[in-house]
């Protein structure tokens, strides 16, 4: 019973930490005046492909890639199932901006406008703080890595793509887009062939990473795209937790970030995968994100969709190995006037496999949230384990929500459930709760803090404190609530 | 202006010096006071409330009583300012306090407390955190430890007949009819309100239960408090006998009387009321 008492004395303290808060949307939206050195203007062609392979001096089946991949987007049509995407300016959007010369292992050296704008996001306080080790990115270069010594040790490697492909070149060929070649969709195709930055995180056998290491994307261009490719290499028996963080600064015109994140977890391995987006209200956020968990390996994804104007995000995961695991935890806010498409794919390949879909959404005034979820257990998977909950919170009346499953289920030994619930902060939930002497923030953040709070062990707490004072935020911006 | 008719019953002269002598004493005795004056208020554009005008003070126990569509519930509603809800004129005052343009949480830290008709449920909250917050919004002299106020909240959980294991529960999530009218009690007896205004809570309870909880509402009775019943029957009137009953009709209360005003309404309904507006 006493535990029980002190983990609502901290959620206590929480609240009132929250009523002393007061962060303004400035804080992250703000732009650099940060001329880059070089960009290849706006528009897409073979030359501006070649251009940046030629930049990079990378190794010729790299150049070869990008071209094909090039191809291959060119000839894919913008996927019409989903969000409207024609908001897209794929004729002016910059689809490579280097901010500088160089990438570093010392914040010192990083200039100085680059360096005050990741200060100002906090993220060498966080390196310092709980992080083994940390990657920046600033547009579409990596600006900054660093990793712990006891890791570094151990074999760990971890800094951005570019330049593990310059010294790890077979290692990267070994892994990249393996699992997300560029025939996958329309927006993995455009990242094979623009690719820049992203990390490489590779974990040898047997090696347990006890604190997480973290990436941060900062996109500071206006109509810039970001196409940043992160490998993450679980070897046999090893552990690891990697964050990804990004924000932009708002503008006009819409900007386009269209990553590819690719996982493999092998034999006995276990890896956490959690990102935190905060892109502002004007990009266009499409990433693909996919692991491969091979047998008795554990993937989790944690992710926590907040800004964007749009975003389809659907963390896959292809259970190749008996009793591999997955776990997504999703949890996405809708604020007004942006689409939260996300969801999450299990494919179970082998038997005994299982997956856990926890998919959580809040739509703010015409925010709409979707689930979208892909769930396939192939003949031979027996005695697979699937389960999946969407859970969504609906601010205003008009608020949206839906819920679009789709089963593939092929082993009658496989067993599979579904559950949704839908719940409302309308006028009459806050007014009850106000009319016992709550004031309308402390009984909005009960409501998003409750609704959240089977997953907020699961979530970094600062995550869960970011993602109400957003909610809280975009509340006030509506004026009163009800 | 209407007309308010006075029911003459046989105990009538008794309590209207009863009352006099109330009015007589309430500067000496700091009784809380609750002032609705010539009240109007509108609903979705549409005009419910007309002037009502009613007093009630510590130690008093008020029944308003009216056909359906009279405007009890709304009066209910407009008293704790729920926001759908627009006043058109008069005003509410507790204590010298005006609370017209006030929130819901403002009246509420002034004392006033509304145990709703239907009350909702708000999914993910809760109960025990509710109570807790609450508690200390309006009584943020209190510095007692999270777990003496849940102490003591159980001890009021057992009286209301609410099982331990409501505190972890969602707010009203999944509550039945009879334990969401036990819960708006259990949170009066809790947050200790001066004036307490009661929104058919007889609706929806059994036999038993509505013995209970009017045993709860007696045991809360003091000179400190003052009770406005608001209730479409005759049942609860049994058990709680108010001093007072008025009859609301078409928006205005038409009548006023004591306890055997609430028997007549019981054996004869409205019809026998005329219609003032």
């Amino acid at each position: 019973m006493e535990t029980e008492y002190s983990k609502e004395e901290e959620m206590e303290k929480l609240l009132e930490d929250l009523k002393k808060s007061n962060v303004r949307k400035e804080d992250w939206e703000f732009h650099d005046n940060l001329q880059p050195v070089y960009s290849t203007g706006a528009g897409l062609n073979r030359k501006i492909v070649e251009e940046i392979s030629e930049i990079k001096k990378e190794p010729e089946w790299m150049r070869r890639f990008r071209l094909k991949a090039l191809e291959i987007f060119q000839s894919k049509p913008v996927p019409t199932w989903g969000p409207d995407l024609s908001g897209i300016d794929w004729e002016n959007t910059k689809y490579y901006t280097r901010p500088d010369e160089v990438t570093t292992n010392n914040w010192d050296e990083v200039p100085d406008q680059i360096k005050d704008t990741f200060q100002k996001l906090g993220v060498p306080e966080m390196e310092q703080k709980y992080l083994a080790g940390s990657v920046a990115q600033y547009d579409s270069e990596g600006v900054y890595h660093n990793l712990r010594k006891v890791w570094e040790d151990k074999g760990v490697l971890f800094m951005d793509l570019d330049l593990a492909l310059k010294t790890y070149p077979d290692l990267v060929k070994d892994y990249f887009c393996k699992a997300v070649p560029p025939t996958d969709n329309k927006f993995a195709a455009l990242n094979g062939a623009v690719w820049s930055g992203g990390s490489f995180l590779y974990v040898p056998k047997g090696v347990k990473i006890d604190m997480p290491l973290q990436t941060y994307f900062r996109m500071n261009g206006e109509q810039t795209g970001q196409f940043e490719h992160t490998i993450v290499v679980a070897d046999e028996g090893s552990s690891v937790h990697y964050i990804e963080g990004c924000t932009a600064p708002r503008y006009e015109k819409n900007s386009l970030h269209s990553a590819i994140v690719e996982i493999y977890v092998n034999k006995n391995a276990h890896a956490r995968y959690t990102s935190v987006q905060n892109w502002s209200k004007s990009v266009y956020n499409m990433p693909t994100k996919r692991a491969w968990v091979e047998e008795n390996g554990q993937m989790e994804w944690v992710g926590g969709s907040l800004g964007s104007k749009v975003t389809m995000l659907y963390p896959s995961s292809y259970l190749r190995g008996p009793h591999a695991s997955a776990h997504n935890l999703n949890v996405s806010l809708a604020g007004p006037g942006t689409i939260k498409d996300t969801g999450a794919k299990a494919l179970h390949l082998a038997p005994y496999t299982s997956s856990r879909i926890v998919a959580k959404s809040i739509s703010i005034e015409d925010g709409k949230a979707i689930y979208r979820g892909l769930l396939r257990m192939n003949k031979g998977a027996v005695h697979s384990k699937s389960h999946v909950q969407c859970d969504a919170l609906l601010i205003n009346d008009e608020s949206q929500s839906f819920t679009f499953p789709h089963d593939e289920i092929y082993e009658p030994t496989a067993t599979f459930g579904h559950e949704a619930t839908v719940g409302r902060i309308g006028t009459d939930e806050l007014t009850y709760l106000r009319s016992r002497g709550l004031s309308e923030d402390e009984a909005s953040s009960m409501i998003v803090l409750g609704f959240l709070d089977d997953v907020m062990k699961e979530i970094p707490m600062e995550f869960a404190v970011e993602m109400n004072r957003l909610i809280k935020l975009e509340m006030n911006k509506l004026g009163a609530v009800g | 202006m209407h007309e308010r008719y006075i029911y003459f019953s046989q105990f009538r002269h008794k309590k209207v010096f009863k009352y006099n002598l109330l009015i007589c004493n309430k500067k000496v005795q700091h009784l809380p006071e609750l002032i609705i004056n010539n009240l109007s208020a509108s609903v979705e554009g549409k005009q419910i409330l007309k002037g009502v005008n009613l007093t009630v003070r510590g130690g008093e126990i008020h029944a308003l009583m009216g056909p359906n569509g009279a405007g009890k519930s709304t009066l209910g509603n407009v008293l704790i300012g729920h926001p759908n809800y627009v006043i058109n004129g008069g005003s509410i005052i507790l204590d010298g306090k005006d609370l017209t343009g006030k929130t819901p949480e403002e009246r509420a830290r002034a004392g006033l407390f509304l145990a709703f008709q239907s009350p909702v449920a708000v999914v993910g909250v809760k109960l025990s955190a509710f109570m807790r917050a609450a508690y200390k919004q309006v009584h943020p002299e209190d510095k007692s430890k999270l777990s003496e106020f849940y102490d003591r909240m159980k001890i009021h959980m057992k009286k209301v007949g609410l099982d331990e294991s409501f505190m972890s529960r969602s707010v009203n999530d999944g509550f039945s009819g009879g334990e969401r009218k036990r819960f708006e009690i259990l949170q009066m007896m809790i947050l200790r309100p001066k004036i307490v205004v009661l929104d058919e809570i007889d609706s929806g309870l059994d036999v038993d239960a509505l013995k209970l909880v009017a045993e709860e509402i007696k045991e809360y009775y003091s000179q400190e408090v003052g009770f406005l019943i608001i209730t479409h029957y005759q049942r609860i009137l049994k058990d709680i006998e108010p001093e007072f009953v008025h009859i609301l009709k078409d928006g205005k209360i038409v009548m006023d009387g004591d306890n055997s005003l609430s028997l007549r309404i019981e054996e004869e309904g409205y019809d026998w009321i005329k219609n003032t507006a």
